[in-house]
């Protein structure tokens, strides 16, 4: 098995194309006056910018953390740019003002920012670079009252609600990632579901990183008022460049009273060549917080691009009876490197979590899960559940795992299991035996391992996680 | 047929290609090919199936999954399109009554959890399904009561043509009352010592292995 290891490795990354277009850029590097400059580009209310500031003097007195498993050269934070936006995009009337190239730009990663995504039930708002590029079936969800639209159109908008929410579930000061995220973020995605109202499609917002030594930060902030329901997906795409691009994202989920909030990732960031060269730096701070009682909040990601991944989508467990959910696949190959997890953190009462997470190596990929389970003195009678479980394939990869539980209330009920196994060689001969290829039956007895986290997934990007999954792995066993 | 370790398991794994086995010397010829340069996936879509003796469980896999994709790679290995999942179910259903098991089969796991009878019925319901050319059915009645055994002779007559051959691995005459073959050989020591009709595995029962294994020694040091 070990000598056609390497032999099949690499299929080319199809979403590695660069766009020509004219962007309008700040001058590289950071100081105040790039958050000033970046805050009036963007025309925003003073509390924004004073948030902004706040976060940068913070930051400033930051150190960036190193107690990841992952190794990679110092990051010269003064030589990025900060802000990035296509020219041609001022205000948009509709989708035909948007720069053709963009939207074959869109096109070529699958997504039709109009009819296509209609059909299929979809709203759809696609961030190119730092900026929001278009935001579909607006109308339809208008009539709901459901806010769907780029972070930036929200301040303009609805600043009340952006300056009520903004930093509650991951402060400015957060950690050295979420204070960068607040002083720099130029857009990201706003989604608000009033009382009572179960948003009827899924919403969905597309990454890309087009531009050279920028950085993307975006924030996201999700909003489900009492007894909403909101369904969202993720996915992200960049082109191949030798360089590592950093994306230092924040997401913010907020669950009011019997509230729910899925958020579902599907993240293909560059991975970086077979020696490790370029790939992107996806150090992303995810969280959600169900403020109210019965709420509920769940995490799906597929996690199989990115140089490196050091993420964990968490769940602040405060209402009553909330729960909490974080189902993970988290692929590498090649060099990748990922460390990747979740907190759930219970302060209510009764309140339940479930951690499912599906780490697979390949390559000389390195894998960790690392995750905190936190129950609070409170949390009377506080469940958690945790499978973790690490698949090997070949024998120059790793997996860790460091799993953290904090009880300081004897009424709770923990539950932790882990396996850890290596893609067999009597199961690979029994599909072939069967005339099955060897590829073939690597995707196909990775998808079994992953089976639990897929069907979590909204049913077409469950197919599109399943092809990654087996794009990524290609080559991984011969 | 032949006594606990002459071989009778290896010469099954080898004709199949399990590539933990070296073949260092020998040559195998399968319809005029050179069998032994075939991968274990070609020598499958050229028609060869092994019953394993132990088969391997996959997780979170379904059987109909793992089926259909193994079905369509051999089809389309032979120039013929793929079926789709409502075919392939209209494709099953008899094969299943075939071996006595219902449509629940489908949806489990490969092999997950199944009882030693199940899995050893899983194998032939995958050999009805795949038609396969030649059948190496390894001890696949051991851990079998007898109920399931009639179940899996059953299944392996039911499949017997002029067109197939089938290679029985055993080393008890029991399921030899129900499958009668045409030929019977006697592996000891990795060698062939002796063949016959079917009378000489009434014989086998008779004497035991003894009196052959003592041929087959001398023929190894012989050789």
């Amino acid at each position: 098995m070990s000598s056609g290891i390497e032999a099949l490795v690499n299929r080319e990354y199809a979403y590695g194309f660069v766009t020509d277009i004219e962007t309008d850029t700040v001058p590289a590097g950071l100081n105040e006056g790039i958050i000033r400059l970046i805050s009036a580009k963007k025309n925003e209310p003073e509390f924004m910018l004073e948030w902004r500031l706040k976060a940068y003097r913070r930051w400033l007195t930051m150190k960036e953390p190193h107690w990841g498993n992952v190794k990679y050269p110092p990051i010269d934070y003064n030589s990025l740019v900060y802000y990035s936006a296509p020219k041609s995009v001022k205000p948009l009337q509709s989708l035909d003002e948007v720069d053709p190239e963009l939207l074959r730009t869109y096109q070529k990663l699958g997504i039709s920012l109009n009819e296509q995504k209609m059909l299929a039930g979809v709203a759809v708002d696609a961030i190119f670079d730092s900026v929001s590029v278009g935001t579909t079936m607006r109308e339809e969800l208008g009539k709901l009252g459901i806010i769907f639209c780029s972070f930036g159109e929200a301040v303009q908008t609805h600043p009340e609600l952006i300056e009520k929410y903004l930093g509650t579930v991951v402060p400015h000061s957060d950690n050295f990632f979420a204070a960068l995220n607040a002083a720099v973020f130029s857009d990201g995605s706003f989604a608000y579901v009033p009382k009572g109202v179960k948003c009827p499609m899924e919403l969905s917002t597309y990454f890309r990183i087009n531009s050279a030594n920028t950085g993307q930060f975006e924030r996201t902030l999700i909003i489900a008022d009492e007894g909403a329901s909101v369904s969202y997906l993720e996915g992200c795409t960049a082109p191949k460049r030798d360089e590592n691009q950093l994306h230092a994202a924040v997401v913010e989920l907020i669950a009011l009273d019997n509230a729910t909030v899925k958020y579902s990732t599907v993240q293909n960031w560059y991975s970086g060549d077979a020696e490790g060269k370029g790939g992107i730096y996806n150090f992303v701070t995810k969280r959600g917080k169900c403020a109210g009682v019965n709420s509920k909040i769940s995490w799906t990601q597929v996690e199989t691009g990115s140089a490196i991944t050091w993420k964990y989508p968490s769940v602040i467990l405060q209402g009553d009876n909330s729960v909490g959910e974080f189902y993970s696949v988290a692929v590498v190959n090649k060099k990748q490197q990922a460390d990747t997890g979740t907190k759930m953190i219970h302060i209510g009462k009764n309140t339940r979590s479930t951690i499912v997470s599906k780490g697979i190596s390949a390559g000389e990929g390195n894998n960790s899960y690392r995750g905190l389970v936190r129950v609070l003195p409170k949390a009377t009678g506080a469940r958690n559940y945790t499978q973790c479980d690490s698949m090997l394939i070949g024998n120059k990869c790793g997996a860790n795992t460091f799993p953290y539980i904090e009880v300081q209330n004897n009424t709770a009920t923990l539950e932790h299991e882990a396996s850890t196994s290596k893609i067999g060689e009597d199961q690979i001969f029994y599909c072939k035996q069967r005339g099955v290829s060897a590829e073939h039956a690597v995707s196909m007895i990775v998808s079994g391992f992953c089976r639990e986290v897929f069907k979590e997934l909204p049913m077409e990007f469950a197919v599109e996680a399943q092809q990654l999954l087996g794009i990524t792995l290609e080559g991984s066993v011969g | 047929m032949g006594p606990n370790g002459s071989g009778k398991s290896t010469l099954a794994q080898v004709l199949a290609g399990n590539p933990t086995y070296e073949v260092t010397r020998g040559t195998v010829s399968y319809n005029g090919q050179n069998l032994l340069e075939m991968d274990p996936e070609v020598r499958a879509q050229n028609g060869i199936f092994l019953a394993f003796q132990y088969p391997v469980e996959i997780p979170g896999v379904s059987i109909a999954y793992f089926l259909r994709s193994a079905y369509n790679e051999i089809r389309k290995a032979n120039g013929m399109e793929e079926i789709d999942p409502l075919e392939f179910l209209d494709l099953v259903e008899d094969k299943l009554k075939l071996v006595d098991m219902d449509q629940a089969l489908l949806s489990r796991s490969v092999n997950q959890g199944f009882s030693g009878g199940e899995k050893k019925r899983n194998e032939i319901f995958q050999m009805a399904v795949l038609s396969p050319r030649l059948a190496i059915l390894d001890e696949t009645d051991s851990g079998l009561d007898i109920d399931a055994l009639r179940i899996v002779a059953q299944g392996v007559n039911t499949l017997r043509s002029p067109e197939n051959a089938t290679i029985v691995v055993t080393h008890y005459q029991r399921l030899l009352n129900y499958i009668v073959p045409d030929f019977v050989h006697v592996i000891a020591n990795g060698r062939i010592v002796k063949s016959g009709g079917k009378e000489l595995a009434f014989e086998l029962e008779e004497k035991g292995y003894d009196w052959l294994q003592n041929v087959g020694a001398d023929a190894g040091a012989a050789a």
